[in-house]
């Protein structure tokens, strides 16, 4: 049941993208997001998307498998799709119950609509092409600095790669304790939604169990490892930067500051 | 109740670069009655076989028969499905849910629309059957021990009253005398009422105990299929696949290779000391 959400798998590759330093990746999906939302406006929205794709390709990911996470938040996108085209203020030129279609709402609809796919897309390339072990290391090292301020950056990482690696795990529990109850005659597919809460029970039941085993297995394993947070502790492979990193963040800002000048360019009217 | 599988084939991951063949074209007939051991590296394609033939996941290609139907129709009533065929899983206990072991062991039968003392009274036979404690009866499952725990899975499904029952590595986990009294018990149900057994182990001394006929599957294939004995004389073969010897016949082989003159088809401690003392006499 869970076969088709590609959002934040990995995807298994090779590529410049795969092996960039998770830092840069990190901070160019930020700063590719943030110039989604600096403007409105169709060239700086086709720069974006023509960006996005030559990532893409560089990424050696089917595209293809990159859109199907775009299903899992398909609810959403509709959802608020539909809500600016019936409820942005503006000249009416459509008229139904309390619905009013405006010129305004199919303007901002459109604009909602490329921002949210392009940025989900942004999203799951980084997912793909990162473990999610690099990307917690990525995420420690970035927020480093904060430990300054109490922070407790380490232990906030260490949840987050352990949090990460139990989904699959916890996937494949819910699909085996599903099998098993079905085996034993439970049925899923019932269209009364009583019924179907009450057919939750016996898989949710189970798949608690589990988790709580599993969590308290993982701390006596990690205690008798001798672990005792992140004070002192050193890294197998540290992250360094290489010289396609620092080209990454080269390319990465270009981008942006030609955003911004076209953005700008446009608020003053130059073209 | 015969199984047949029509050259069954599942892929997995099928669009992806992780795409593997799980099973590959299997056809096999199971007969009534017969004890059946089923054997294979791990990641063979055991499991996917046993889901198969229980009808929880569709084949890409081919199909099951039971009875003579196809299990995969559209017309196809899946309630008939559970109620004959049951699949234990490995580590079973890990899907007992109710508050009490009692209502647990109900829950199958209850699904399979069945009136509530006749739901009862297959939950109280069931209970009886694997041995568990009247005391027991109305305690939290997740109170019990391990083997308990286990017990009351195999009783979970058995109270349905399937007439082929699967199970996938049953003793896995569990201290030696747990696993005699679990591959017991399943010996005494397949003698006593007749259930068609199909047994998944990683045990070649409990496979070469208990069991009459061995499927041997390798990379979603079916290897090897015959008695005991005619899958054991295949010895290189079998190492071929990753798998094991029991220790007596392995043992048996090298005493040949030292020059004893032994016979080699022998697959049980009780053959081996037959065996052994006919030589040495």
């Amino acid at each position: 049941m869970f076969k088709d959400v590609t959002l934040g798998q990995y995807y298994q590759g090779d590529s410049l993208i795969h092996r960039m330093d998770p830092r840069v990746k990190l901070v160019g999906t930020v700063v590719y997001m943030v110039s989604l939302f600096l403007f409105s406006n169709y060239y700086c929205y086709a720069l974006s998307a023509i960006f996005l794709l030559v990532v893409i390709i560089l990424t050696k990911i089917p595209i293809i498998y990159m859109l199907r996470g775009l299903k899992a938040v398909l609810f959403l996108m509709v959802f608020t799709v539909v809500c600016n085209l019936f409820f942005t203020p503006g000249e009416p030129i459509f008229k139904f119950w309390i619905l009013k279609l405006t010129m305004e709402g199919i303007q901002s609809a459109i604009y909602l609509m490329i921002r949210l796919t392009l940025l989900i897309v942004s999203a799951s390339i980084m997912t793909l092409t990162t473990t999610p072990n690099q990307l917690t290391d990525g995420i420690e090292k970035l927020f480093k600095p904060l430990a300054i301020i109490k922070l407790p950056v380490h232990e906030i990482a260490m949840m987050m790669s352990i949090a990460l690696r139990f989904i699959p795990i916890l996937m494949e529990e819910t699909d085996k304790i599903m099998k098993a109850q079905t085996a034993r005659g439970a049925r899923f597919d019932s269209k009364n939604i009583i019924v179907k809460i009450k057919c939750m029970i016996p898989i949710l039941v189970p798949l608690f169990v589990s988790a709580f085993r599993r969590a308290s297995d993982l701390a006596l394993a990690m205690e008798a490892r001798c672990y005792h947070g992140g004070d002192g502790r050193t890294k197998m492979k540290p992250l360094k930067y290489a010289g396609r990193d620092i080209a990454a963040y080269i390319i990465m800002f270009g981008y942006l500051g030609i955003i911004i000048a076209l953005g700008l360019l446009r608020v003053f009217g130059i073209y | 109740m015969p199984i047949v599988t029509d050259h069954l084939t599942l892929v997995y991951g099928e669009k992806t670069n992780l795409k593997t063949i799980a099973l590959n074209d299997v056809s096999v007939k199971i007969d009534d009655g017969q004890f059946i051991g089923l054997i294979g590296h791990t990641g063979s394609g055991k499991t996917t076989f046993l889901q198969l033939i229980s009808g929880l996941i569709k084949p890409k290609e081919g199909t099951v028969y039971l009875d003579g139907e196809d299990i995969f129709d559209r017309n196809f009533d899946t309630r008939v499905l559970r109620s004959k065929v049951g699949i234990v899983f490995q580590y079973p206990e890990h899907q007992l849910f109710e508050e009490t072991v009692f209502k647990d062991v109900c829950f199958g039968p209850s699904n399979l629309g069945l009136e509530k003392k006749e739901v009862e009274l297959r939950a109280y036979e069931a209970l009886k059957m694997v041995g568990l404690d009247d005391n027991a009866f109305y305690q939290s499952p997740f109170d019990l021990s391990g083997g308990q725990k286990r017990r009351v899975a195999i009783a979970g499904v058995l109270a349905m009253k399937p007439k082929v029952m699967i199970l996938d590595e049953p003793t896995a986990g569990l201290d030696p005398a747990g696993r005699k009294e679990i591959l017991g018990l399943i010996s005494k149900l397949q003698k006593e009422q007749n259930i068609t057994i199909i047994l998944v182990s990683h045990s070649m001394e409990d496979v070469a105990e208990y069991v009459e006929r061995i499927i041997v599957i390798n990379k979603g294939k079916i290897a090897l299929d015959g008695t005991p004995k005619e899958v054991f004389g295949h010895s290189e073969e079998l190492k071929s696949f990753g798998l094991a010897l029991p220790q007596v016949t392995d043992a048996m082989i090298r005493l040949k290779n030292q020059g004893i003159n032994v016979s080699t088809d022998v697959i049980t401690i009780n053959e081996a000391v037959q065996e052994l003392s006919r030589v040495l006499r």
